[in-house]
């Protein structure tokens, strides 16, 4: 009987375990690379990927996408979830015995706490999220373990948006001493603890013991070395300093890493969720006029672009306003039709010729604002002032660092950019929204006002239908597309580096996903 | 010499003043907004109102006179503010690298003076020969090739050879020396080559000018051994220029190391510097601005000083 039981449970454990999966390992110190150091400790209050890689192990989420099955979601605090028949109630179950890294219990109130300041910051508090969650209506807590969150709308994107990693939940008691007590001390309930935080060198934690995912995290600690420096950080990476950077590497050093370590690199590389954007300022002449805006976008040769900026740099895929290759991503024969995506270049170009005549610039001069970071804003800019040339276009290619970029572009001090879409997320609501009227949208640098995108928009953020959905985002991408306030140029191509020992860690489509270092382990 | 010394210290004052008023007003005509880097820099879709709940609790929604009234109040009591970035205190963000940033100096000095004395010297003595040739060919190398280059091939050279690197983050000399040696003695190098050839050849200009003045003809008429008319009478005269580029080079050192630091990835001031240029980060850059200026005005100072312990003709009054 004994021996019946173990056949049957060693067969099943076959069964489920994947062939060459290997056991976890418990234990070591895992050195990695950070690329930009966090200017906050406040999840809520910041959207750069330096804020995830540093604050994502020392904090939990109420639900977390699923990279395995990207772009479904599944719980971390989180045990289960209902979302009611009209889409307007989201009731959340957490799990027991949640602790904070300080000992005390996080329950329903901390939940509540944490969604009220992000959707109403307090007074003096910076939160990044209060558009994202404007169609909440009331957070209601029942009992400890239960968290209703009551909807004024339908919002198609919503339980997405509860699984941002920047949704980091902090104590309410805490929040209630000192609203800006996040932005001061770091006290999540996490895999890790936090110990240090040496300014421009490192941060380090290590494993939470009461961490509430049984047996996790595997690592004993960590340690985020800050390496500005892509050729620092390389070096450091082939050293065996620092075992992975999660953000990208370009395409040279992975080819770099790749002949000089052979089987201890792990390449790995997928489509990622960042676009590099053309955006056109439709307050300046002639950029006002939609032919001259389609000349411009029709002498883009996207298509061949891809296959050369590919070698060159982290720009690779084809795509419209949705990442290409995602559930509500556009048909690439569809995409094709739209005025700089087709193929035949040379008609493209004939016809971007013909409008700039129509439209009575036919020796037309700009300048192009870029940014002086090399990778991979200054191939784009070169590219595009390439393409320009080819129709009789005259373009001076000024680039800026951050600050005076970022001040040009709010103040609408620019003739043509090139802009960025940074999400984390395939979710249209998200990305869409860059399109919305410039009154609507303070990251829309076209300054277009646009009435009919805000429409589609907001039909296709309530359409609880998938399909009607669907076709909503196409109408949508279609006239954004036409008009041409500002397009996708290409499509990034994440490329992560990681030594071969280091396991457990899953690439997604998102630099921001998946940074809670729970599941890695080191196999040495 | 005291009231020389008091005088000197006096003029400090309008000086940093002088530094406070120039970096202040000059920061505000950049272009560029810290919120706008902090809250959109990476893409965030942030709304207005919230821009401007950052402004106001940096203080940047107020009149400039008034915010330039608020530094320099505490200016006068060494409070240098806040960094609009971290909201951490400038001094405590200076304070943190400045060991690491005075350790290379020192050690760069350290290593310069060790080579520059000797090449110096033996150039300008054996002025023409193969031994000043090859001597010039060192240092004429060591000024062209930048010493960001020179750490990278250093790197490079460390990793292909020997498959090792120094550290990556910084240990206290007092916490554990080696760690602490082994990190910074590879930057130490990288400029210190470069400071040398500059020593050097100014101390060779500075010898063969010396040994054609008349009192070095009187001490060799005199029967002095060669060996102390070099030492005795021509070095030390030889030195004073010297001391001045080796002055200046210490003080450039604290904060001009931007690309060496970023090559070892050394959290050091310069490294800090850019960051805070690239953020818009008004206070920050000031209070570096105000430490690299202080070190600038002191090392002056010691060097003038200096002057008068070497050269006993010279006196302050």
């Amino acid at each position: 009987m004994k021996f019946a039981r173990f056949l049957a449970v060693a067969v099943g454990l076959a069964l489920v375990a994947p062939a060459g999966a290997q056991t976890p390992k418990r234990g070591g110190l895992f050195n990695f690379a950070i690329t930009a150091e966090t200017p906050t400790y406040d999840c809520h209050g910041t959207d750069t990927f330096a804020a995830i890689h540093f604050l994502a192990p020392f904090y939990s989420t109420l639900l977390q996408f699923d990279l395995d099955n990207f772009p479904a979601v599944k719980g971390d605090l989180a045990e289960s979830w209902q979302v009611s028949a009209d889409q307007l109630t989201y009731s959340f179950k957490l799990r027991p015995d949640i602790a904070f890294h300080d000992g005390s219990k996080l329950n329903s109130a901390d939940v509540k706490a944490t969604y009220e300041r992000m959707r109403q910051p307090p007074q003096g508090v910076v939160s990044a999220r209060q558009a994202t969650f404007a169609d909440i209506d009331a957070i209601e807590t029942p009992d400890a373990q239960t968290v209703i969150f009551e909807l004024k709308a339908v919002n198609a994107a919503m339980l997405e948006h509860f699984a941002s990693p920047w949704n980091c939940i902090y104590s309410a008691a805490k929040l209630a001493e000192d609203p800006s007590f996040p932005s001061k001390t770091i006290l999540g309930s996490g895999p890790f603890r936090f110990t240090e935080h040496v300014r421009g060198s490192h941060v380090s934690g290590v494993r939470f013991e009461r961490y509430f995912r049984a047996g996790l995290p595997y690592l004993d600690g960590f340690k985020g070395v800050f390496m500005l420096q892509p050729a620092a950080m390389l070096n450091a990476l082939q050293g065996g300093q620092v075992l992975a950077e999660f953000r990208t590497v370009s395409p040279a050093e992975r080819d770099r890493l790749r002949q000089t370590m052979n089987d201890r690199i792990r390449l790995e590389e997928r489509s990622w969720t960042l676009n590099l954007m053309v955006v056109f300022n439709t307050e300046k002449k002639p950029f006002d006029d939609v032919r001259v805006r389609q000349a411009l976008n029709l002498a883009i040769d996207r298509w061949g672009g891809s296959q050369g900026l590919s070698r060159a740099s982290v720009l690779r895929d084809v795509g419209g306003a949705v990442r290409p290759g995602s559930p509500f991503a556009i048909d690439p024969m569809e995409l094709e039709k739209f005025p700089g995506f087709g193929r035949d270049i040379r008609a493209a170009r004939a016809e971007a010729q013909r409008l700039l005549r129509e439209a009575g610039v036919g020796n037309l001069s700009f300048k192009l604002l870029n940014r002086t970071i090399a990778q991979p804003y200054t191939p784009a800019g070169i590219f595009l002032v390439d393409a320009w040339r080819q129709i009789g276009v005259t373009v001076e290619h000024q680039q800026q660092e951050t600050s005076p970029y970022l001040a040009a572009m709010g103040s609408g001090n620019f003739d043509i950019a090139v802009d960025f879409s940074n999400l984390f997320m395939d979710e249209p609501s998200l990305g869409l929204a860059k399109y919305l009227s410039f009154d609507l949208a303070p990251d829309n640098r076209s300054r277009a006002i646009d009435r009919e995108l805000d429409g589609l928009f907001a039909r296709q953020q309530r359409e609880r239908d998938v399909p009607a959905r669907m076709a909503l985002i196409r109408q949508f991408e279609a006239r954004a597309l036409t008009q041409a306030y500002q397009v996708p140029l290409l499509w990034w191509h994440r490329i992560v580096a990681t030594h071969s020992v280091v396991k457990g860690w899953r690439m997604s489509p998102s630099h921001n996903l998946g940074q809670d270092l729970a599941e890695i382990w080191l196999d040495q | 010499m005291l009231r020389y010394l008091v005088r000197r210290l006096a003029q400090v004052i309008p000086t940093l003043l002088g530094v406070a008023v120039v970096t202040f007003f000059m920061l505000r005509i950049v272009p560029g907004d810290i919120v706008e880097v902090k809250l959109r820099g990476d893409g965030g879709n942030v709304s207005q109102a919230q821009i401007e709940v950052e402004r106001k609790r940096l203080g940047l929604d107020q009149p400039l006179p008034v915010q330039f009234a608020s530094w320099m109040a505490g200016l006068v009591t060494l409070d240098l503010g806040k960094s609009m970035w971290t909201g951490n205190g400038v001094a405590e963000e200076i304070g943190l690298r400045l060991e690491l940033s005075l350790q290379v100096a020192v050690m760069a000095t350290m290593i310069a003076i060790l080579i520059a004395v000797p090449l110096g010297t033996l150039s300008a003595l054996f002025m023409g020969t193969w031994i000043d040739y090859a001597i010039r060919m060192v240092t004429i190398a060591g000024l062209a090739v930048p010493s960001f280059w020179l750490g990278m091939l250093v790197i490079l050279g460390l990793l292909y050879l020997f498959n090792w690197l120094p550290p990556i983050t910084f240990t206290s000399f007092y916490k554990d020396p080696i760690a602490n040696l082994s990190q910074l003695i590879w930057p130490a190098l990288a400029v210190g080559y470069r400071y040398a050839a500059v020593v050097a050849r100014m101390i060779r200009s500075s010898i063969i000018e010396v040994l054609k003045e008349d009192y070095i003809r009187t001490a060799r008429a005199k029967g002095l051994q060669e060996r102390l008319v070099v030492m005795r009478h021509a070095m030390r005269n030889a030195l004073l220029p010297a001391i001045t580029v080796i002055g200046l080079e210490f003080a450039f050192l604290i904060g001009g190391l931007v690309v060496t630091e970023q090559v070892f990835n050394l959290n050091g001031i310069g490294r800090l510097f850019v960051q805070a240029i690239g953020r818009n980060d008004f206070t920050l850059i000031q209070g570096i601005v105000m430490t690299i200026a202080v070190t600038f005005i002191f090392t002056n100072l010691v060097v003038d000083l200096l002057y008068a312990a070497l050269d006993p003709r010279i006196r302050y009054r």
